[in-house]
């Protein structure tokens, strides 16, 4: 007998919205975009991930997280498996978890084709300060605390802030 | 007989990929914590993690096609091929194996692999190889990063003060002599370009010299007209400096085979 007839995929998606990225905790997996699918096979439950960066430590936590995060849910017979293409997006990012973003203190990523190519010195991009809303600001580095993010300072009200870069 | 006649350059020519890019990751993580500010220290090292998160992808696709071939050997994973391979079994170019040098010679070769790099990996998505395809695609987004970044430092310093053009000058007369091998194919290269896996390095050094040359403009540094190359690294004839790097690299799993955290 087939588990198909058991499980609601859907079920599976509302869990998944409650498994956050380690390094982000405020955003979920699905937040972020890297759940492509969930599939029930013959004898387990598939979902597919997609990596942020190809270097992000925070995916082999993610896949234990997910894992976790069904069994005790019951569903004891999951399969995590990656794949790398279509490659992932900062577009892929759910609108709902832009907003907690900048709750959070994290400015959202710009819609991408501002700054992904190979152009040098381009103007910085306009990016707001999560705290005062200002566009005035001023990025510091390309690269900041994790692969996602890039440092930026306010002119305003000269808070440091990270940005969520686009990728 | 061989079910994966593929595998015959497809192996060699993955490892190469990602020996290219652990050994650069290896070079750059050496400045984690003496970055010349913190900011770009903490640029050095997401750009070494980026080159092991692809050396990674590369390292698991070749692992997969070691196992699947019809020879069985012990199992191979991403960390055997890492950790348990001799300098001669590394194909990575002479390039990224030299000494760091100062902050002007990292960042004069991380500025001629990354304008490799990007050049290889626009095609390489159009590989007939799927895994690779995926990979060049995934990773060409990040080496977008590095590439503005390190052109961007190569024009800075070289137009900034005498002190910081002469180290420039002296990155290149360094370096230069490495970047030879990089287009010369070698017979894996040869193979996977016949059956539409790989990309033809060959043909890809005039637009290198190109961009090379557009951003040594930049930074009033003059590209070197004619030298002689050292050649071997993809053919595991190494310069000493890999020997002492995999000492370095592969020691505690050298010493305490199997060992985890």
């Amino acid at each position: 007998m087939s588990i198909a007839t058991k499980i609601s995929i859907q079920k599976i998606w509302q869990l998944l919205e409650e498994v956050p990225d380690p390094e982000v905790p405020v955003l979920s997996v699905i937040d972020l975009g890297i759940i492509r699918d969930v599939k029930v096979n013959e004898n387990d439950l598939e979902v597919i991930i997609t990596p942020t960066y190809s270097g992000c430590p925070a995916m082999d936590m993610i896949t234990m997280n997910i894992k976790l995060a069904l069994i005790e849910h019951g569903y004891n017979n999951v399969k995590v498996t990656s794949v790398l293409s279509p490659a992932w997006t900062t577009d892929w990012m759910s609108e709902e978890g832009k907003l907690k973003l900048k709750k959070y203190g994290i400015t959202p990523p710009n819609p991408k084709q501002q700054v992904c190519d190979d152009n040098l010195f381009t103007p910085h991009e306009a990016v707001q300060c999560p705290h005062c809303d200002s566009w005035h600001t001023h990025r510091i580095s390309e690269f900041g605390s994790t692969a996602c993010k890039a440092l930026y300072q306010c002119n305003d009200c000269k808070e440091p802030f990270d940005y969520f870069k686009c990728h | 007989m061989n079910l994966i006649p593929n595998s015959q350059f497809l192996i060699p020519y993955t490892l190469h990929l990602a020996d290219n890019n652990l050994i650069l990751a290896q070079r750059n993580s050496e400045w984690c914590g003496h970055g010349p500010v913190l900011e770009q220290d903490i640029a050095i090292t997401n750009i070494s993690l980026d080159l092991i998160g692809q050396a990674r992808n590369f390292y698991q696709y070749a692992a997969q096609l070691i196992n699947d071939s019809p020879v069985p050997g012990s199992e191979t994973t991403e960390d055997t091929l890492a950790y348990h391979r001799n300098d001669k079994d590394f194909k990575n170019f002479l390039l990224v194996e030299q000494p760091k040098g100062d902050w002007g010679q990292t960042i004069l070769r991380q500025f001629f692999y990354s304008t490799f790099q990007h050049l290889l990996y626009q095609g390489l998505q159009n590989s007939r190889d799927a895994q690779l395809a995926a990979i060049a695609a995934k990773s060409i987004k990040e080496v977008t990063y590095h590439l503005r970044w390190s052109s961007e430092w190569v024009i800075r310093l070289g137009d900034g003060t005498e002190e910081s053009h002469n180290r420039m000058l002296q990155a290149i007369d360094a370096l230069w002599v490495y970047t030879g091998e990089i287009f010369q194919v070698s017979d894996f290269e040869l193979e996977a370009v016949k059956n539409n896996i790989g990309v033809n390095v060959s043909g890809l050094k005039e637009e290198w010299v190109k961009k090379v040359k557009d951003i040594f403009d930049e930074a009033t540094l003059p590209l070197p007209v004619s030298s002689s190359f050292h050649y071997g690294g993809k053919e595991g004839k190494h310069t000493e400096h890999l020997g002492h790097i995999l000492a370095e690299m592969q020691y505690l799993q050298r010493a305490y085979p199997g060992v985890t955290w």
